[in-house]
């Protein structure tokens, strides 16, 4: 279940004398029954997994329905260039988000971190700061529990699915996920962490989901891009001691305000937005052509 | 949701509910079955139905009906690896009533002849639910260990399994009892916080008015 609230979270913490991420690892182990060196196993993985799922992606590879595949490399080919004017570390973020979605899309192995929609923000933002950073895998891996315990916060209060919150509980929360757990790894206060973490999801809010033709690729791909990057601000904020006037807290309950009063239209099934442009609409007869299930 | 369900699950893309949950539906049925998947009709139902084969869906239930997990990377190829195992099956469409938009209905049969129908749900995550076993609804989600005990629909088969559970230091989690009018049988679900001993539900089969009992290790 984790913390009902960041703040519970905080206080958890401020009890133990101890950092957030550990709070919320120690939380793990009381509610799984584990022990110290079982969960940090288990999260080492999931990290090795995102590397695993990067290393691997496939430049000629397409999606079934033909609408994605090969930007990732696109992007890096840029990058590599000189050419990206958000420059080396930001171009890499990009780079890692794009291929993340797309290899998702194409039916490879990824974390989903909340969702599989949203596996590309954690990894591209992880990946690239510890690479450009030189931080220890231990460190990013402590990392991660600040992610996954901030996202089961945002779940508990809020939601995670694009069904129930539109994209905003999907991109939105892995966003708020990615730079509240940048700013732990990067030494922030627990006050700059909140707020990094709030700054992402008050970035998103009202983000809606609207797949062209149902599908986990446009616009989820990009949205991937934009939680990524949001979440290097955010965190690059809170650094500079820039801080939320809402709690985070109350950011999450506004999402998940938001998300009961968005239209079903708009709430991954398709019915309105981007999904019924001409283009959606077309995709979406393209693909029923294509549906192999017999009279359907 | 527990902190891997948050940071996680390791998956094959692209998608929670349609692609992760579609092979654990599969994959359960399988476990469920108890036996090699002979033939299998797959109906498919609402949101399933409308966009399953651009998430491939339907190659991930044939992957989970063929034993493999949702991180198997070969859940892309699991047609032409059931076409080698002699697998046959059809898709369908099916209208099922008062279920999650992501349904499937399943008709399976056994290399030894034996049949399960089931109906089961993927709400998100990753997560499923099994709602029906060969007609008779139930509620069970399959990451923790479940007992299935068929038994004579008369007093006292609930407080005797309980009993050899409690026995065996096993903790029920949570229990559903549902029985068909039409034969006089009911079927028990009990999911429990222990794995469930081989010998503990041969112990609960062989009692006097169970007619089967079978139970699933936790996925988690």
């Amino acid at each position: 279940m984790g913390f009902e609230s960041m703040a519970d979270m905080e206080k958890a913490a401020a009890a133990g004398k101890i950092p957030l991420w550990k709070a919320v690892m120690e939380e793990d182990m009381k509610e799984r029954s584990v022990s110290m060196k079982e969960t940090m196993d288990k999260m080492r993985e999931r990290y090795q997994a995102m590397k695993q799922a990067d290393t691997d992606y496939e430049e000629n590879l397409k999606s079934f329905s033909g609408l994605s595949g090969g930007d990732g490399a696109n992007m890096q080919r840029l990058v590599r260039e000189g050419e990206a004017v958000s420059g080396g570390f930001m171009g890499m973020v990009v780079t890692r988000a794009l291929k993340m979605g797309e290899s998702n899309a194409c039916m490879k192995r990824i974390v989903a971190a909340p969702t599989a929609g949203a596996c590309g923000v954690v990894p591209a933002v992880f990946l690239t700061y510890e690479q450009f950073y030189g931080i220890p895998e231990r460190t990013m891996t402590e990392g991660l529990f600040m992610a996954a315990g901030t996202g089961q916060v945002i779940a508990r209060r809020a939601s995670i699915s694009g069904a129930q919150g539109g994209c905003q509980a999907e991109v939105g929360t892995a966003s708020a996920m990615c730079a509240a757990a940048l700013t732990s790894i990067r030494g922030g206060s627990n006050e700059q962490i909140l707020s990094a973490g709030a700054f992402a999801m008050k970035s998103l809010l009202g983000l809606v989901c609207d797949p062209l033709g149902g599908l986990v690729e446009i616009p989820c791909i990009r949205r991937n891009v934009t939680g990524a990057v949001s979440a290097v601000a955010c965190s690059d904020m809170a650094m500079a001691g820039i801080l939320t006037r809402v709690p985070f807290d109350e950011v999450i309950d506004a999402m998940g305000e938001i998300g009961e009063m968005m239209p079903g239209g708009l709430k991954e099934t398709s019915q309105a937005g981007l999904a019924v442009t001409e283009t959606g609409k077309r995709v979406a007869l393209d693909l029923a052509k294509r549906n192999q299930t017999p009279q359907c | 949701m527990n902190l891997y369900d948050i940071m996680g699950p390791v998956m094959v893309g692209p998608s929670s509910s349609h692609t992760a949950g579609a092979v654990r539906i599969g994959l359960i049925s399988r476990k469920l079955l108890g036996e090699q998947v002979q033939k299998a009709e797959i109906l498919f139902h609402g949101s399933f139905l409308a966009t399953g084969t651009g998430h491939g869906t339907d190659r991930a239930v044939i992957a989970g009906l063929l034993g493999m997990a949702q991180d198997d990377l070969r859940i892309p190829k699991s047609f032409e690896l059931a076409r080698k195992q002699g697998m046959e099956w059809t898709f369908g469409r099916a209208y099922l009533k008062d279920v999650h938009p992501n349904s499937v209905k399943l008709r399976l049969t056994g290399e030894s002849g034996r049949n399960l129908e089931i109906v089961a749900s993927s709400p998100g995550g990753g997560r499923v639910e099994i709602c029906q076993m060969d007609g008779l609804s139930t509620t069970f989600s399959g990451d923790i260990p479940v007992l299935i005990v068929h038994n004579e629909d008369s007093p006292g088969h609930v407080a005797a399994a309980a009993s050899l559970l409690a026995d065996a230091g096993i903790n029920i989690a949570s229990m559903r009892l549902s029985r068909d009018q039409r034969n006089g049988s009911a079927v028990m679900v009990l999911e429990c916080d222990q794995e469930i001993p081989e010998e503990t539900v041969r112990m609960i089969e062989n009692m006097k008015g169970i007619q089967k009992a079978a139970s699933l290790a936790g996925m988690d």
